[in-house]
């Protein structure tokens, strides 16, 4: 395996710590030790690639069941690149969210919020050859959680992108410009450095926006790059 | 311009399981793939010993020769079509979760080393802010006393990595528990 450059180290303060008291649910699941640090092998330079058959209906949300989803439609697109500003083509992106309301088609949600027969709040798409991606959805509401009193996450979309490998592999939530229950809520906060949280926030564009149809959201996910020479452990 | 940078993870909360866990990314074996099938079956539990039934896990393994299913891995090793070593798998009510699989081949290490056999795995839960990655290898097995990742985890730890014999199941049958806090604490790496 001579020649492929192992994934560079993740900066400290990009992820969350996995022990942060701000978000309870940690307190009993976040380990206490360490995470051994081991070296990068085949083990983790390649990874799984879904390629199941995405149709194309499954990118856009607005639609499910036979009629259209309430609320207000919107584009969220960008691309999936790597820290070298590579796109990352043909990888899997899935996505799920919170209806208009606020409400989750899940059987643990038990929000007080209508559910709306046209939105499954599910999308999934792959990646273009330079790695763009495009859903239409519908802008979530925020919804009030148990975690503190008055707790509300605010309004975001969950994303899982694999990327290349075993390494790069990523789940995150887009969050919106200017909401307010942003600087109240510990998961977006439990991102130490500030510069790393704004990037979890998607950019207005009215480049993106259609005409009489929908607002324009971009939101580029940016996975692991290459080390600039191959590790020596 | 300068190059962007890397997006921050975030916890994959409680309501993930209608858009990730679908029953054909359980399927990792069909009648034809190669190798000899194995069960494990395991339970991932809190730090108070309570089921963890709102996880998933990530399996990634190399096929029964040793080789990832991979462009990355160059090994003139036997490529099985009917084999991919990926499967996605939710927990259960009560936090158990069961793979069917066939045993991995030894694939290289960081070095020139070869591996142990082993499956890599990543566990995502409400109230895990990023994934943890481990690995789950087999008894009994010689590798394992050169395996570089092993040796890497202080000794009293090791055999929270080791997969053992289901003394209830068939011969091929194990069992893997994942404890995320605790006296039993599994070995979480960083990659
Ligand atoms: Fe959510």
């Amino acid at each position: 395996m001579e020649g492929d450059a192992r994934y560079r180290r993740e900066p400290i303060g990009t992820h969350p710590r996995l022990d942060s008291p701000a978000y309870a649910s940690t307190a009993k699941r976040a380990p206490r030790h360490a995470p051994v640090r081991i070296g990068q092998s085949l083990s983790e330079i390649t990874g799984p690639r879904p390629c199941e058959s995405v149709a194309p209906g499954e990118a856009d949300l607005t639609r499910w069941d036979g009629g259209a989803a309430m609320g207000e439609r919107i584009i969220v697109a960008g691309c999936v690149l790597d820290e070298d500003g590579r796109g990352v083509p043909r990888t899997l992106i899935e996505i799920w969210q919170a209806n208009a309301a606020g409400r989750y088609r899940h059987d643990n949600d038990r929000h007080d919020a209508p559910l709306d027969p046209h939105f499954s709040g599910v999308g999934r798409i792959m990646s273009e050859a330079n790695g763009a991606y495009r859903f239409m959805t519908i802008k979530p509401g925020a919804y009030p959680w148990g975690n503190h009193h008055n707790a509300w996450r605010p309004q975001h979309i969950h994303l899982s992108v694999f990327g290349p490998a075993f390494a790069t592999r990523l789940i995150t939530q887009m969050y919106f410009p200017g909401d307010p229950l942003l600087a109240l809520d510990p998961i977006f906060n439990s991102v130490p450095d500030a510069a790393a949280r704004d990037r979890l926030v998607a950019a207005f564009d009215i480049e993106l926006t259609e005409p009489g149809r929908a607002l324009g959201y971009r939101f580029d996910i940016v996975l692991r790059g290459r080390a600039a020479t191959p590790a020596v452990n | 311009m300068a190059p962007p940078r890397l997006t921050p993870v975030q916890t994959v909360g409680p309501f993930f399981g209608p858009a990730l866990v679908r029953r054909e990314l359980e399927q990792m074996v069909v009648a034809e793939t190669r190798g000899t099938r194995i069960t494990i079956t395991g339970q991932i539990c809190d730090g108070d010993g309570a089921d963890v039934p709102d996880a998933m896990i990530e399996v990634w393994q190399a096929n029964a020769e040793g080789r990832y299913d991979h462009p990355e891995d160059h090994q003139e090793k036997l490529l099985d079509p009917n084999f991919h070593g990926f499967g996605r798998f939710g927990t259960d009510a009560n936090g158990r979760f069961r793979i069917v699989t066939i045993e991995p081949g030894a694939a290289p290490g960081p070095r020139t080393t070869l591996q142990a056999p082993h499956l890599n795995l990543s566990i995502f839960a409400r109230g895990l802010l990023n994934r943890v990655v481990t690995r789950i290898y087999f008894p009994g097995v010689p590798l394992n006393e050169t395996d570089e990742a092993l040796n890497a985890v202080p000794a009293d730890r090791r055999a929270t990595l080791i997969a053992t014999r289901d003394p209830a199941g068939a011969l091929d049958s194990y069992r893997f528990d994942i404890f995320l806090q605790g006296a039993r604490e599994t070995v979480f790496f960083d990659i």
